[in-house]
């Protein structure tokens, strides 16, 4: 069963082909690397699949609807959840409401019942509350619940951004580098949550520079080079794909 | 602190409030002194903003107030001891500044939706108060409709007009947003200024009625007093239980990062829809109790100034926070009275007093952690 399809997929900023007809699909429950040099268009792809820009040309199929023009809002909805590149947080609000904030269109009641205090209002509160620390807890950042989620330390960030992707319960997850700039020892923790997700039924496209981390999880990588797929296969595939091999992982496995 | 962050920070600073404080001048000097001392402003506030970041952390005169807020609702009720008192002072001119500043705190905390809560910086919410104040005013003399009937009607056609500008002036971003709302503004007042037949122009409406209670109108300021407050204590109440729902969270997520927000899922241009409606519902509100308490509407009551004015109060406080924004309210309508003696300077040492407020501490005086919904 695949959960995504994407065909035929091009965006272009004026003369940049920064994603040019690209297709590759996605098994549900699996997860999926997308690797590729720096400004390879491994964002932009991102972009597009959730709405935040709309792809010049091509098809993107979420479970048998079409979503290449829906707006951000509507594809979160439908349950395709994201992580930034650069965190995105909300930054002067405490983590909890981070979180419940993902859960915002699960919530039923209504304007008025919030002044009147009425009794779905305190219901359904502190249901999302408690779901929210739910996913702190899963990613062991629970203490933070009170803090301002802007003062935090940048792993910590990390992980907040992930829990409010998972609050969502999106179907699937899109994650944009989650271990940049942490050290070793956060990126095993990382690694390890990211490979669990698997169990949660989720499905995970992961962009990632750490190539011990995208290797070692994902099911399935895609290369993109120049905005064009170059390679798609399972790990040791793409480890020994002559294309990847010059036009990435060479040069990148050396410098690591 | 959105619409103080960043480069809007310095733009805010180097360009509306030198503007202000010029205009404040202009009446007193005239017009190459207000010139002057807006070339002037321009060029100090970004240097001693600079100059301030250079020697680091050098000690602010502004205390942080939130030291002295004790926690809880105990708080509330101690302020409601004073206010309930005030008409008892028995001297009218107290209870008619007291009358002013609660319309200005409604005002105020309408429009801490909009830029406070929100993100959204609007210059030109006065129109808002405007068309509440003439709905009740058209409403009352042509059509003889009471106070009572009238109010919901012109708080609905506030509404619906918060909601219909703000269709076309949301797709617009930042600055450009900002300059379209005091455009909306002056167009506001302009109509009112100019379509004689309907609004009677720069004369103004008069002989408006005060509301009726049990068929005597509320003639005394205290009773009129006593009314403003009720709708205070409303405003209030409802501000806080609203910012801690979905809805108030949903604001603060598109303050924070509208991107973000959307990627939760938040329909951000709906929301701030809502946003702006909700303001003008209140702006709506504190324009029928203006035309009720004067008895008198004009043009002259709903300038750019009045715009400013208002945001003032908003930024004074501390942007987002609702007792900060009160007592905002509060010092920027008494101040001025006090400062009485001193006529001439008056408005001009409180504009100064706002400018230092904001180099030294831009989050106001009770601002800080503004965006939760726990404080
Ligand atoms: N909004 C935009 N306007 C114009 N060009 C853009 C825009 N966004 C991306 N690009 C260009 O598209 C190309 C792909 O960028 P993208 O950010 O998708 O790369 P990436 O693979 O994510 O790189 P990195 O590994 O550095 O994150 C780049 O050449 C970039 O300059
Ligand atoms: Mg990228």
């Amino acid at each position: 069963m695949h959960l995504l399809h994407v065909r035929d997929l091009s965006k272009h900023f004026g003369g940049i082909k920064a994603i040019e007809d690209v297709s590759f699909s996605v098994i549900t429950g699996t997860i999926m690397g997308i690797i590729g040099p720096n400004g390879a268009g491994k964002t932009t792809l991102f972009n597009c699949l959730t709405g935040f820009m709309k792809p010049t040309k091509g098809s993107i199929m979420f479970s048998d609807h079409e979503i290449s023009s829906l707006p951000a809002d509507r594809i979160n909805r439908m349950g395709i959840a994201r992580t930034f590149q650069n965190i995105r947080l909300f930054r002067e609000m405490t983590v909890i409401e981070n979180i419940m904030l993902a859960r915002h269109a699960m919530i039923k009641y209504g304007f008025l019942s919030c002044i009147v205090t009425s009794p779905s209002f305190n219901y359904e509160e502190t249901g999302v509350r408690n779901r929210a620390f739910e996913y702190l807890e899963l990613l062991g950042i629970e203490k933070y619940a009170g803090a301002v989620a802007g003062s935090l330390s940048y792993g910590a960030q990390r992980k907040i951004e992930i829990a409010r992707a998972l609050a969502s319960e999106a179907r699937l997850i899109l994650l944009d580098e989650p271990t940049a700039g942490m050290n070793p020892q956060e990126t095993e923790e990382m690694t390890a949550l990211i490979g669990n997700l698997r169990k949660m039924e989720k499905t995970v496209l992961l962009i990632e520079h750490d190539m011990k981390v995208v290797m070692g999880i994902s099911d399935r990588i895609a290369v993109l080079d120049h905005g064009v797929k170059i390679a798609d296969g399972s790990p040791s595939d793409i480890r020994s794909d002559q294309l990847v091999i010059e036009a990435y992982l060479g040069k990148d496995t050396h410098e690591a | 602190m959105t619409i103080l962050k960043g480069k809007r920070s310095l733009l805010m600073m180097t360009l509306v409030i030198p503007l202000w404080l010029s205009f404040l001048f202009l009446p007193f000097k005239g017009i190459r002194a207000a010139g002057i001392l807006f070339v002037v402003m321009a060029a100090a506030i970004p240097l001693s903003k600079l100059a301030a970041d250079l020697i680091g952390r050098i000690r602010s005169p502004f205390p942080d107030l939130r030291r002295f807020v004790p926690e809880g609702a105990r708080l509330n009720f101690l302020l409601l001891i004073p206010a309930l008192l005030i008409p008892l002072f028995g001297q009218d001119y107290i209870t008619d500044v007291a009358i002013l500043s609660g319309i200005y705190i409604i005002l105020a905390l309408g429009l801490n939706v909009v830029v406070g809560f929100t993100g959204l910086l609007n210059l030109g919410f006065v129109a808002f108060y405007a068309i509440g104040a003439y709905c009740y005013a058209l409403l009352n003399t042509k059509a003889g409709i009471g106070f009572w009937s009238a109010m919901p009607l012109s708080v609905v056609l506030t509404t619906a007009a918060g909601f219909l500008l703000a269709v076309p002036a949301l797709r617009l971003k930042g600055d450009y947003l900002a300059l379209v709302t005091l455009g909306f503004g002056e167009i506001v007042r302009l109509v009112l200024n100019n379509w004689d037949t309907f609004t009677n122009g720069p004369n103004g409406i008069s002989g408006i009625a005060p509301p009726f209670l049990a068929g005597t109108p509320i003639g005394r300021l205290s009773w009129f007093y006593y009314l403003v407050l009720i709708f205070v204590i409303i405003n209030a109440f409802v501000m806080k239980r609203v910012r801690s729902s979905k809805t108030g969270r949903a604001w603060m997520a598109i303050r924070e990062d509208e991107i973000a927000a959307s990627a939760m899922g938040i329909n951000t241009l709906m929301y701030k829809l809502y946003a702006c409606a909700f303001g003008a519902f209140w702006a709506g509100l504190a324009g029928t109790l203006f035309a009720a308490k004067m008895r008198f509407v004009s043009p002259e009551s709903f300038t750019f100034m009045e715009s400013v004015f208002i945001l003032c109060m908003v930024i004074i406080g501390g942007i987002g926070s609702i007792g900060g924004v009160v007592v905002g309210a509060l010092v920027l309508v008494f101040l001025p009275e006090v400062l009485r003696e001193v006529q001439m300077y008056r408005m001009l040492a409180l504009g100064c007093g706002l400018v230092f407020l904001m180099v030294f501490r831009p989050q106001g005086l009770f601002g800080g952690r503004n965006a939760s919904s726990s404080r």
